[in-house]
């Protein structure tokens, strides 16, 4: 596949104007993501800081930026962003692109939530601003969550501003025997919680007297770091509302799936060495009212299942920044254009 | 209308002149008239007069309780206003997952109060808590005093049901974390109306916090509270509410609750701080710190719940309070970049003085969101023109210090005509692209929000700035 790194503005326009078909791309950490891309060049667009006070709370980078440089600067000053990918190499871009949330989303919110201001080039080569730069901020519609999970459909992302936070002065692990039920009222504004089916996790931040306090209330043992993520060939994580996430997971189990389901949010990591598993973890997340994102592997598993409501809006909106179907094709199938000779519905 | 009759039955729809002129405005300084206004008790309802308006080829202006200050429910000539005031239902409460459905007409204090005794809260506190719906906060994505560190309205909204401009029922978002597509519950919070109305509305619950601690600080200067504002989020510390008040607010909300505010100070800071006890104690001690090392004369630390209550009575009571002073008020909305904050009230208040008004300031300083306060006597020859252009003067020193027009009230018909300030005609197109894929006959709330003639497809002009 091409592979352009345009270094300015301009550069970035003609790129994308010319091609055929443009593929956003970031460290290609998710590079399958949300569907297959049909071609399409490639297109990564720049790293850097371009502003940052830390008075403010915000800081402003360029779309390439990888997360850990973003945050080695953030730390000097004390302060972080709440993107926490899984692979630190992930571009600020990519992240925003995708729209995965990190692990500490029970206290600081999803990705959608960190995100004040963006920029993107849209198919034409027009670049957009949507949002603003000050951390609170209601003019005009919210074209920063449009962008927040989008894949790369309605344009390439350049630059984001994101809200900026203290680093929390004290953090710890500590597990405790599951299953979670319970778990969550005992605690008060924990970070992270995880279950995977035989240990729970608990990560707490904050001032070090309420991270003892918080381990002390929950009968904690402090531990030397966090869960991992399963690992497998083929990956995909179910959404479920946080209620059923106890159930879904002991059908997992039952049915010999690796899984980390985070507690509270209602996310659940699964993964496997056979695409079967996907396919398996689907079906019990449709069975409690929720999703499975294919996020690695299983090629032939639809990368969402059953398609949501409000398709034909969405299907507006892709038209509407990029009529002729030109970015990311492949990616997020639904909302493209029906072909030719099909009926919409 | 005999449609609307027959379609809500007896009392559901209205036109009589003086509910039509009731219904002409909401609680800023914009006005219309509406042809008829109706209140449906379910979602068919909301859908069936939808679809009448859509039928009569008349456009629909959602309202809620009213208390918008841009504009937003000020209808167009001859609209057909839906008020959601009949859908005030709490559907469904789960306090283990700390969520609940909700018909947007449920006042927001209501809520709260509502959940208060499985301790937990809604966390978005407008200062017209008591009145307004949870439709119309979601619709201006509102904000509080306690949005400082909780989030605005969008980060504790889960999911809608939404009636969208031709009638078709969908649900936006879900109690799942990630729902599949484009997000549209974030496109549609913030919408102001513009994007169909909201007839069920998830929202998040938040546990009461362990421990609160509410300071007041006073201090002989402006800047010198500014500069402490600074030194609080330098310290690493973020409230959970950060509020300053100038010398004249103060006065008079002070004749006016007697919350024990000091009528000599030149401004004062309320700061709250949550949760568990022991980093409670802790930040209630490096604040006060903080405060008197940036020149607070006197740091206060509210003993007990009724002296807290007590000093939040005081700073909501704001607008109340101005009543007394003169009959009419224009509140503004902006926010700056928080470290500018100095500079720019100092501009505000020179704007003031050119003007030749009376002005107040009561805001949420920790996050740059300024409310200056005009007030005056409509009644005064030429008073209108001068409030206006003072208000367009602060507007422009808040974005030349980059900020934004508004943090909470929204855009509605008061700002939209300077939306041009701060987008670009390649933004302001994209945002008439996203409002023209939920409403592409232009039917819901028409004319709010964006300048007219920003239209998707008509793209002219440079953009403003470039990214590299
Ligand atoms: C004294 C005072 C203090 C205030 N303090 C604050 C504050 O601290 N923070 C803050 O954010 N705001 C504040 N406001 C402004 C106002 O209260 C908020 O904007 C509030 O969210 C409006 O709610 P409402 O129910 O009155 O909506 P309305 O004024 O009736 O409507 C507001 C907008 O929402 C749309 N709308 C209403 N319901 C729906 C629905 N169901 N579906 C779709 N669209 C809908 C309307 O079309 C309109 O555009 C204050 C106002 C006053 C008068």
């Amino acid at each position: 596949m091409d592979l352009s790194t345009p270094s300015d503005l301009d550069e970035l326009r003609d790129t994308i104007v010319a091609a055929d078909t443009v593929d956003p791309t970031g460290a290609g950490t998710h590079a399958e993501v949300g569907g297959t891309p049909r071609g399409g060049r490639a297109v990564r667009v720049p790293a850097g800081v371009v502003a940052h006070d830390p008075g403010d709370l915000t800081v402003t980078v360029r779309a390439g930026t990888p997360v850990r440089d973003l945050d080695a600067l953030l730390a000097e000053h004390g302060q972080m962003c709440a993107l926490d990918p899984t692979d630190g190499s992930a571009t600020v871009g990519g992240v925003l692109a995708t729209g995965l949330s990190g692990w500490r989303r029970l206290r600081y919110g999803p990705v959608r939530d960190q995100v004040l201001e963006v920029r993107f080039v849209t198919a034409d080569g027009t670049l957009v601003k949507g949002g603003g730069p000050t951390v609170k901020n209601v003019s005009g519609f919210d074209l920063p969550r449009l962008l927040v999970g989008s894949l790369g459909t309605l344009g390439v992302i350049v630059q984001a501003t994101l809200r900026a936070r203290p680093r929390p002065r004290g953090a710890a692990w500590a597990t405790a025997d599951g299953p979670p039920s319970g778990i969550l009222a005992r605690l008060h504004r924990p970070s992270c919680v995880t279950w995977d089916g035989s240990t729970v996790h608990v990560l707490a931040e904050g001032h070090p007297a309420d991270v003892e306090a918080e381990l002390d209330a929950a009968e904690l043992t402090a531990a030397a770091g966090g869960p991992a993520r399963p690992a497998g060939e083929h990956r995909g994580r179910i959404s479920v509302r946080p209620r059923v996430i106890e159930p879904v997971a002991a059908e997992l189990r039952r049915a010999g799936i690796a899984f980390l389901a985070e507690v509270g949010v209602g996310t659940v990591d699964v993964a496997g060495d056979d695409p079967s598993a996907l396919v398996a973890a689907r079906a019990v997340a449709e069975a409690h009212g929720g999703r499975l994102l294919r996020v690695a592997g299983a090629p032939g598993l639809d990368a969402f299942g059953t398609p949501p409501p409000g398709v034909e809006v969405m299907r507006r909106i892709k038209a509407a920044f990029d009529p002729d179907g030109r970015m990311a094709p492949g990616r997020m199938p639904f909302v493209e254009a029906a072909p030719a000779g099909a009926v919409a519905r | 209308m005999a449609d609307l009759a027959a379609a809500l039955g007896p009392g559901g729809a209205r036109e009589e002149p003086l509910e039509l002129a009731m219904y002409g405005k909401d609680a800023g300084v914009t006005r219309g008239r509406p042809g008829a206004v109706c209140f449906p008790r379910d979602a068919a309802g909301v859908a069936g007069a939808v679809r009448i308006a859509r039928r009569h080829g008349v456009p629909i202006v959602p309202r809620g309780s009213g208390t918008g200050l841009a504009g937003g429910a000020t209808p167009a000539d001859g609209a057909l206003v839906v008020s959601t005031t009949r859908l005030n239902r709490i559907l469904a409460v789960d306090e283990h997952e700390r969520t609940a459905w909700v018909e947007p007409g449920v006042l927001n204090l209501d809520l709260t109060r509502a959940v208060a005794h499985l301790g937990l809260h809604y966390a978005p506190d407008p200062s017209s808590q008591q009145a307004c719906s949870i439709g119309g906060n979601v619709a201006t994505n509102a904000g509080g005093p306690h949005c400082l560190a909780s989030g605005v309205t969008s980060a504790h909204v889960l999911a809608l049901d939404v009636v969208l401009p031709d009638g078709a029922e969908v649900r936006l978002g879900g109690l799942e974390p990630d729902t599949a597509g484009y997000d549209l519950r974030g496109c549609f919070v913030g919408s102001e109306g513009t994007m169909g109305i909201a007839t069920r509305v998830a929202v998040r619950l938040s546990p009461d916090p362990p421990a609160v601690s509410t300071l007041l600080l006073e201090f002989a200067s402006l800047d010198a509270a500014a500069a402490t504002v600074g030194a609080v989020i330098a310290e690493g510390i973020v409230p959970a509410a950060l509020e300053m008040m100038d010398a004249e607010i103060t006065r008079a909300v002070e004749d006016y609750v007697g919350a024990g505010f000091p009528r000599d100070a030149a401004a004062i800071l309320l700061v709250e701080l949550d949760g568990r006890p022991g980093s409670v104690a802790a930040d209630t001690a490096a604040v006060g710190e903080l405060g008197r090392a940036h020149g607070a004369r006197r740091v206060r630390v509210a003993a007990d719940e009724a002296e807290r209550a007590l000093l939040w009575k005081g700073r909501k009571s704001a607008f109340g309070a101005i009543a007394r002073i003169a009959p009419d008020y224009y509140l503004h909305d902006a926010v700056v970049p928080r470290t500018r904050l100095v500079d720019v009230l100092r501009t505000v208040y020179d704007v003031a003085d050119t003007h030749a008004l009376t002005m107040m300031n009561v805001f949420h300083a920790g996050d740059g969101n300024l409310h200056p306060l005009i007030v005056f006597d409509a009644s005064e020859p030429g008073i209108w023109d001068r409030v206006a252009s003072a208000g367009d003067a602060i507007l422009r020193a808040c974005i030349a210090a980059g900020g934004v027009l508004s943090g909470e009230h929204g855009i509605g018909l008061e700002k939209r005509d300077h939306m041009p300030l701060i987008f670009g005609p390649d933004d302001l197109a994209a945002q008439a692209g996203l409002r023209a894929a939920f409403d592409p006959d232009g039917r819901a709330n028409p004319g709010k929000v964006l300048p007219e003639g920003s239209r998707c497809g008509e793209i002219a002009g440079a953009p403003e700035g470039t990214w590299i």
